[in-house]
C-alpha cells in the first residue's frame, strides 16, 4: 500500500508546486509598494451603545470593498491585502474608531452583494466605488461622498468608432452585473447590446479578446485598466462622461450615530489632507491628478 | 408579487433562454452521446479510446470550468460567437458525457444472445446497432436520460455567469432592482425551474409507458 501510494502522491505534490508557480506575474497598480497611507490611529472615546463604541470595542472592523478594481480595491497576487483609494478611506475610518490597519478585516463584495451583506450584518460598512442612488438609499444609508466619478466607456486602442456613449448602437457593452453602468446602459442606450459579468476583470478580458466592443463603468476604474501594465497601450478611455457617480460608504438603515460619524471622518480627512493622501497614493499612480473633495451629503 | 407580476415579459422572456439553452443543448448531446456510446462499445480500440477518454476528462470537469474556456477560452482562439452559443456548446460538450454513459448503459441492458444472434444471420456491425441493439437499448435507458436532462435543465442556470439572460440571471437583476421583491422573485424562478422539470419528468414517464414492451 505505501509504495503504490508513493507515485501518485510525488505527482500530486509536483502538481501543486506546478500550479502555485504559474500564475501571471501582475504587478497592479499601486502594487507591489509599501505605499500605503497608514493613518494615525487615534485612541477613541463614544458614548455607550453606539455603533462606533461597539466597533471601538471589539478593535476590529468588517469592510466589503472590491477586490478587482485596480486603483480603488484590488487584491495582487502577491498579497492577500486589498490595496486601492477604497482601502486607505476605510482604514481613515478604522483610524478614528481607534483600529489600526492590521485589524481591519476586508470582505469582498461585487456590485451585486453590496446592500445585501450591509443588511445581513456580513460587513460593518462598505466601501466599494458605491454610487449613493435613492433606491439604495431605501435599503441602506450613505455617508459621504467621498469621490464623485462619472460613466465612461474603455475600447481597444485601435477602435475610433466609439467616442462617446452615442456611437454604442449595435455595439457589445460590457459592466458589471447588478451595477449602475449596466442599468443606465439598459435605460438609456437600448440600441446597445448590454454584456454583464460579475467583475469589471471579465469585461475587461472579454475587451481584450475582442469578443466585446466597450467596457462601460466610473472613468476613474477604466483609467486603472487603462493604465495597469498587463494591457499596457491595449485601451483607451473614451473619455466623454455621461453620468455622476457620487462614491458613498454604504452603513446599516437609520445608524444616524454612526452616519453623522462617517460624514466627520471624512470631512475631517478632506481638511486636513489624508484623504489627498490617499488619493495621491492610489489612483494618483495611474497619473491622474487629485481633484478637489466633494461635499459631503448629510440628507 | 405585483413586482413579479408587472415583470412577466421579462421573466418569461429569461425562461424563454433557459428553455433554448436545455432544448438545443440536449438534442446536440443526445446526438453526439450516442455517437460517443457507439464510439465506446464499438469494434475500433482508437475510437473506443477516445470516447473513453472523453467521458472520463469532461465528465469529471466542474461545469462552471466547461464554461469558462468556451466563454474566455474560445474567444482567445479567435473563435468570436454569441453568448448564448458558447452557452449551448459548453452545455453540450458536457451532457454528452453523461447521456454517452447512459446509453452505454442501455447498450450493455441488450443480451449478448440477441447480438450473437443477430451476428449469426449475418447482420453488418452498422445493422446489429440500428437494428438490434439501440432499439433495445433506449427503451433501457429513458429513466437514466431523464435524470440526466432534468440535471440539465437546472446545470442552465451556471449560464449566469457567463453574460446570458437566462431565467437566473434575469432573477438576479429584478431582485438588484427592487430588493424587497426578491423572495416573491426567488419563488417564482424556482416555481418555473420545477415546471420545466415536470415537463421532462411527464415526457420521460410517456415515452417510457409508450415503448413499455409487456413481457
Amino acid at each position: 500500500m505505501k509504495h503504490r501510494l508513493r507515485l501518485p502522491l510525488t505527482l500530486l505534490v509536483t502538481f501543486a508546486f506546478v500550479l502555485t508557480a504559474c500564475g501571471d506575474d501582475d504587478e497592479g497598480i499601486g502594487g507591489g509598494g509599501g505605499d500605503t497611507t497608514d493613518p494615525k490611529v487615534e485612541e477613541a472615546k463614544f458614548e455607550e451603545g453606539t455603533t462606533m463604541a461597539d466597533l471601538a470595542e471589539a478593535g476590529a472592523i468588517k469592510i466589503g470593498t472590491k477586490f478587482d478594481q485596480p486603483g480603488l480595491g484590488s487584491v495582487s497576487l502577491e498579497s492577500e491585502e486589498p490595496e486601492g483609494f477604497d482601502v486607505e478611506i476605510g482604514k481613515i475610518v478604522a483610524a478614528k474608531l481607534g483600529i489600526a490597519a492590521e485589524d481591519v478585516e476586508f470582505i469582498e463584495t461585487v456590485s451585486a452583494n453590496r446592500e445585501s451583506f450591509i443588511e445581513n450584518g456580513t460587513v460593518d460598512i462598505v466601501i466599494a466605488t458605491y454610487t449613493i442612488n435613492d433606491e439604495r438609499k431605501e435599503l441602506i444609508d450613505f455617508a459621504g461622498p467621498y469621490y464623485v466619478a462619472g460613466q465612461d466607456l474603455l475600447v481597444a486602442s485601435d477602435d475610433d468608432s466609439i467616442n462617446g456613449p452615442d456611437d454604442l448602437a449595435g455595439k457589445k457593452v460590457c459592466a458589471a452585473s447588478g451595477s449602475t453602468p449596466i442599468e443606465n446602459i439598459r435605460e438609456n442606450y437600448p440600441d446597445a447590446e448590454p454584456v454583464e459579468f460579475d467583475t469589471y476583470t471579465e469585461c475587461v478580458d472579454q475587451l481584450e479578446a475582442g469578443q466585446i466592443d466597450a467596457v462601460s463603468t466610473d472613468d476613474i476604474i477604466l483609467a486603472g485598466y487603462a493604465s495597469d501594465p498587463k494591457y499596457e497601450g491595449k485601451f483607451r478611455v473614451v473619455g466623454e462622461t455621461f453620468s455622476e457617480e457620487p462614491y458613498g460608504i454604504g452603513l446599516a438603515k437609520g445608524d444616524d450615530d454612526f452616519r453623522t460619524f462617517l460624514n466627520d471622518t471624512l470631512e475631517e480627512s478632506f481638511e486636513d489632507e489624508s484623504w489627498k493622501e490617499a488619493f495621491d497614493n492610489t489612483l494618483g499612480a495611474s497619473g491622474v491628478e487629485a481633484p478637489d473633495p466633494p461635499e459631503v451629503d448629510r440628507y | 408579487m405585483d413586482f413579479v407580476w408587472e415583470q412577466r415579459d421579462v421573466i418569461l422572456r429569461g425562461f424563454g433562454t433557459t428553455v433554448l439553452l436545455a432544448v438545443s443543448s440536449g438534442l446536440l448531446a443526445f446526438i453526439f452521446g450516442t455517437l460517443l456510446a457507439v464510439m465506446r462499445v464499438g469494434p475500433v480500440p482508437p475510437l473506443r479510446w477516445a470516447g473513453s477518454a472523453y467521458v472520463t476528462v469532461v465528465r469529471n470537469t466542474p461545469l462552471t470550468l466547461v464554461f469558462v474556456f468556451c466563454t474566455f477560452g474560445l474567444p482567445r482562439m479567435e473563435v468570436r460567437l454569441a453568448f448564448v452559443t458558447f452557452a449551448i456548446i459548453a452545455l453540450t460538450v458536457y451532457t454528452s458525457a453523461f447521456v454517452c454513459e447512459a446509453v452505454r448503459s442501455g447498450i450493455n441492458s441488450v443480451e449478448a444472445g440477441e447480438i450473437e444472434a443477430a451476428r449469426a444471420v449475418g447482420l453488418p456491425f452498422h445493422q446489429i446497432l440500428s437494428l438490434v441493439v439501440l432499439p433495445q437499448a433506449f427503451r433501457a435507458v429513458i429513466p437514466p436520460l431523464g435524470s440526466v436532462y432534468n440535471a440539465l435543465v437546472k446545470n442552465t442556470s451556471v449560464a449566469v455567469a457567463f453574460s446570458v439572460a437566462e431565467a437566473s440571471s434575469i432573477f438576479r437583476r429584478l431582485a438588484n432592482d427592487d430588493a424587497s421583491a426578491t423572495w416573491s422573485l426567488l419563488l417564482t424562478t424556482a416555481v418555473g425551474y420545477m415546471a420545466l422539470a415536470a415537463v421532462v419528468f411527464a415526457g420521460a414517464r410517456i415515452l417510457e409507458r409508450g415503448t413499455a414492451i409487456v413481457r
